[in-house]
């Protein structure tokens, strides 16, 4: 990459973040261990870093900026700095963070620059060095995606966990008079070799007033007690007794309920409100029509005006918002339908290059002089995110600052929408984060909360919860983008691929054009082309796009591993065998590829299904956030031609595995998640408007038809990868690929159809 | 006023007769446990039990409750529901927890009638509970556990055979 792309990047993150930051090069390096303002702490309870509190009843207490989202995160993250500290893992609590600049996710933002995954060279190490400084300094960016929270807090949470560790062992020494030497921590207990000892609650107070120790030496993997281990999750006895707090069950005193319509047409907003009938029913306090609302600070599109009512009950809100007769300015977006969209990509694939993401060698003269040559095109549709939570947000504005308590993936990004909205300044926010009912990328945006934020500002200081309806949800999400892209390979005499060219045409899925992530997946892949070229073309439309569990790699490895499927058949040579001359020099994809087809028993024939249907199995490869995943599944079809997917196997090698437990159950959601996806997803657009509403025409997987789902995971010392978006790249191309094993069809659009 | 017989207490609540149970349990009483998911009986995430069957809240109004016995998850009590928390608990079943609610309302409504359920008893009577974070496969290895009595040992367990 160029320097001065390059420096673009870095100024442009930079410019995105919210201003920045006088003589940002200058700064000095900190590391990430205290917050600018210290912790609050409870009676007596004392902070030994920006981490970590420890009370004198021997609570431990983590600070967590990460949204727990049902992926696990905050039991891996307490586990990592427990861990270090030899805290008494029964006594480890959870505690929210506040927005200090040490809990930025790093990583997060480092992975979307536009490198190559396995690209270690100087110029990612600079803009790395540099974007980790940068990003020391701006607070507020706290965001839980990417499947990046372990990775980023890997070193922070272990850090801190040994510091605190080393401070509680020098009070300890300072107390019985002994050398530190002579010390050591167990299980919430500082030891002495004597035999004398003290929990870590006797010891915080006097601990909390020695200065940081200057440097801090972690566990080798060897020592490690908790890490590696698969530890039950924390939050699990809340989530059996209906006690866990999610957003919709917050109960602030003398909370108001309010319910949506929105434009049915995207982009549109009321033109005209009557809210006479509705206001005359019980419980109505008010009727409100609510501006368009952007996606977020960074993300572009916007959420369609709509109406709102506010009542005492949330029934009450429901039943008046059907009272209220809207005439609405549907927009710009009147004339569009799916199949337009689709012939505005068709005829940008038929008249652009696109924009070239990846090259190597001459693939234009290689496809030229290739003996043989396949093509293929592949279309992905618009997809919902449907989390089984509706977007739902509770705000209370009262005496000039706001409490907003929000299912979001990002808090610092809720906070600043929401002191624009009602213009204030970020410091009198406080946002406050339960637990998540699913997020899957929809609840990086923020335009529920500030429609939220609007609507305080009218209930007089009385907080305030807008639900969206189902209806809502579905009709006005930021959509994974609809994609179509056309692939042309060149195979010589012996079946060797020569040349690989993809051009996919579809949206920037809202992400900031120095942030174009549009062929992840595609681009980076670990296959070893002679020559490729890999381009993209940006098309967008007026249906909002947005971040959908695993991103373009959700597209990008459909299209990508079932092209290379295609181009096994066309080379006359077995899937596996097809790919393990591409990885030929990538042994981790090697060793994960290969364990997969050995645990599916790839060699050998499969039994028919209990009904005696055919069965054959199919098989994807896929790295994404620092992980690579396999999967072969094994399907066949019902006597009325339904897919059915019997058993998925499944091989990760993520890194270390912190906890295999979370990361088989990653595994297992990712990809019932992508069969979701694969198998009945699909949203399309009629008149500018969302044809899909509820469960019934946006059909997630149902029980019954789940597999039976099998995981390995390889050992690993690296340092770890993410796991909650990983698994579902390749299952969408797993079964496409079964499907021809099975009795040749190939499916090159999804949902998955047999026609 | 209407008076509902919810988790063993009479209780009065000032809702119009067809506002759907679901709210006048969310909304009146803060019993905040059942959740809404979409309001038209497809999703499971409401599943309460009406004198004994698991029936889906957002769909039910009032007016149908009442003289009969509620029970949600903020209150139901029993062997089954202690079985199947348990083996919940063993397999680590939940992700983000939302539909849990629900899916133990079902399960335990199907473990109240059937002791020793098959797959098959199963896949009828959870197919209507959704789950977008896929903990299916956990959801009937614990249904089955919870029926054996909880007494295994399965944690980390995920080869589920249908």
């Amino acid at each position: 990459m160029a320097d001065l792309k390059r420096r673009h990047v870095i100024l442009a993150t930079a410019a995105a973040m919210g201003g920045l930051v006088i003589g940002w090069s200058a700064a000095p390096q900190r590391r990430r261990l205290t917050t600018e303002k210290p912790l609050a702490v409870s009676d007596g309870q004392v902070a030994l870093n920006g981490w970590v509190k420890v009370s004198s009843d021997d609570t431990v207490t983590v600070m967590m900026s990460q949204a727990e989202m049902g992926q696990g995160t905050h039991t891996g993250l307490a586990m990592l700095l427990a861990d270090e500290l030899d805290a008494d893992w029964e006594r480890v609590k959870i505690e929210q963070s506040t927005l200090d600049a040490i809990y930025n996710n790093q990583a997060a933002l480092i992975d979307s620059l536009p490198f190559q995954p396995d690209d270690h060279g100087i110029a990612k190490r600079v803009t790395r060095h540099l974007l980790g400084k940068l990003l020391r300094e701006v607070p507020g960016l706290p965001g839980t995606g990417g499947s990046s929270s372990l990775t980023d807090q890997w070193l922070p949470m272990r850090e801190a966990g040994a510091s605190a560790r080393a401070m509680l062992i020098s009070a300890a020494a300072i107390r019985w008079r002994v050398p530190v030497a002579d010390c050591r921590a167990e299980n919430g207990h500082v030891l002495h070799r004597s035999g004398k000892s003290s929990t870590y609650g006797d010891l915080a107070a006097q601990a909390a007033r020695l200065p940081l120790p200057k440097t801090v030496t972690l566990k080798t993997p060897q020592q490690f007690k908790l890490i590696g281990r698969p530890i039950r999750r924390i939050d699990n006895a809340a989530k059996l007794n209906g006690s866990a707090v999610y957003a919709i069950d917050v109960l602030p005193p003398g909370l108001l309920y309010a319910s949506i319509a929105m434009c049915p047409t995207l982009g549109g907003k009321a033109l005209h409100v009557d809210g006479t009938a509705a206001q005359a029913l019980p419980g109505v306090r008010k009727v409100i029509a609510l501006p368009p609302v952007a996606a977020s600070s960074i993300m572009s599109g916007t959420t369609s005006g709509g109406v709102a009512v506010i009542a005492d009950t949330p029934f009450q809100a429901m039943r008046a918002l059907s009272k209220v007769n809207i005439e609405w300015d549907h927009g710009a977006a009147v004339g569009l339908s799916s199949p337009s969209i689709r012939a505005e990509l068709v005829h940008a694939l038929d008249t652009q290059e696109g924009k070239v993401h990846f090259a190597r060698g001459d693939a234009a003269a290689a496809l030229k002089s290739a003996p043989k040559t396949v093509q293929a095109e592949y279309e992905v549709p618009f997809l919902a995110h449907a989390t089984m939570e509706p977007m739902n947000c509770t705000v209370q504005f009262k005496d000039g600052a706001a409490t907003v308590w929000a299912p979001t993936q990002a808090a610092g990004f809720a906070n600043t929408a929401v002191a624009k909205a009602l213009g204030i300044a970020a410091a009198k926010v406080e946002v406050r984060v339960p637990y998540l009912g699913g997020g899957f990328g929809r609840r990086y945006l923020t335009d529920f909360i500030v429609q939220t934020a609007l609507l305080a500002r009218e209930t007089a200081g009385a907080p305030v919860q807008l639900l969206w309806p189902r209806e809502q949800d579905i009709a006005h999400d930021f959509y994974r983008p609809t994609y179509l892209a056309r692939c042309t390979a060149g195979l010589g005499e012996n079946g060797k691929l020569l040349a690989w060219t993809s051009t996919s045409a579809g949206s920037s899925m809202g992400a900031p054009s120095f942030l174009d992530s549009s062929t992840d997946g595609a681009s980076n892949t670990a296959y070893a082309f002679a020559n490729a070229r890999i381009a993209h073309i940006t098309v967008e439309s007026a249906v909002p796009t947005g971040i959908w569990r695993s991103v373009a790699h959700s597209q990008n490895a459909f299209f990508t591993e079932s092209f290379v499927d295609e181009c096994a058949a066309a080379a006359g040579q077995d899937p596996v065998a097809f790919r393990s001359q591409l990885l030929s020099a990538d042994e981790r994809h090697l060793r994960v590829l290969h364990r997969a087809a050995e645990l599916a028993n790839w060699q050998q024939a499969l039994q028919p299904a209990p009904d005696g249907a055919k069965r054959a199995r199919g098989i994807a490869i896929h790295r994404s956030f620092g992980s690579v995943v396999a999967q072969v599944a094994e399907v066949s079809l019902t006597e009325s031609r339904q897919i059915r997917v019997h058993r998925v196997v499944c091989v990760i090698d993520c890194g270390t595995p912190v906890n295999p437990n979370l990361i088989r159950q990653q595994m297992e959601g990712a990809i019932v998640f992508g069969l979701s996806a694969a198998l009945h997803g699909e949203i399309t657009i009629d008149r500018g408007q969302v044809q899909q509403s509820n469960f019934h025409d946006y059909a997630p997987l149902r029980f019954n038809e789940c597999p039976a789902i099998e995981v390995e995971i390889l050992a690993s010392s690296d340092p770890p990868g993410g796991v909650g978006e990983p698994g579902t790249p390749p299952i969408a191309p797993a079964v496409a690929n079964a499907l021809y094993a099975l009795n040749g069809m190939r499916l090159r659009r999804l949902p998955l159809k047999i026609t | 006023m209407t008076t509902l017989n919810i988790n063993g207490k009479m209780t009065s609540v000032d809702a119009e007769p067809d506002t759907p149970l679901l709210w006048v349990l969310r909304g009146e009483l803060k019993l905040v446990g059942t959740k809404y998911g979409c309001g038209k009986a497809l999703c499971g995430a409401c599943t309460v039990h009406l004198d004994g069957e698991a029936v889906r809240s957002c769909m039910l109004p009032i007016a149908a409750v009442q003289g009969r016995e509620v029970w949600t998850i903020d209150g139901v009590q029993g062997a089954q529901i202690d079985a199947l928390r348990q083996a919940w608990t063993k397999i680590d079943v939940v992700q983000c927890g939302y539909c849990q609610s629900g899916q133990l309302m079902s399960a335990c409504a199907l473990l109240k009638k059937t002791a020793r359920p098959t797959d098959e008893q199963i896949d009828a009577a959870m197919s209507g509970n959704i789950c977008r974070c896929g903990t299916y496969p956990r959801i009937r290895a614990a249904i089955h556990m919870a029926a054996e009595g909880a007494g295994g040992s399965a944690q980390g367990m995920t080869v589920v055979n249908k």
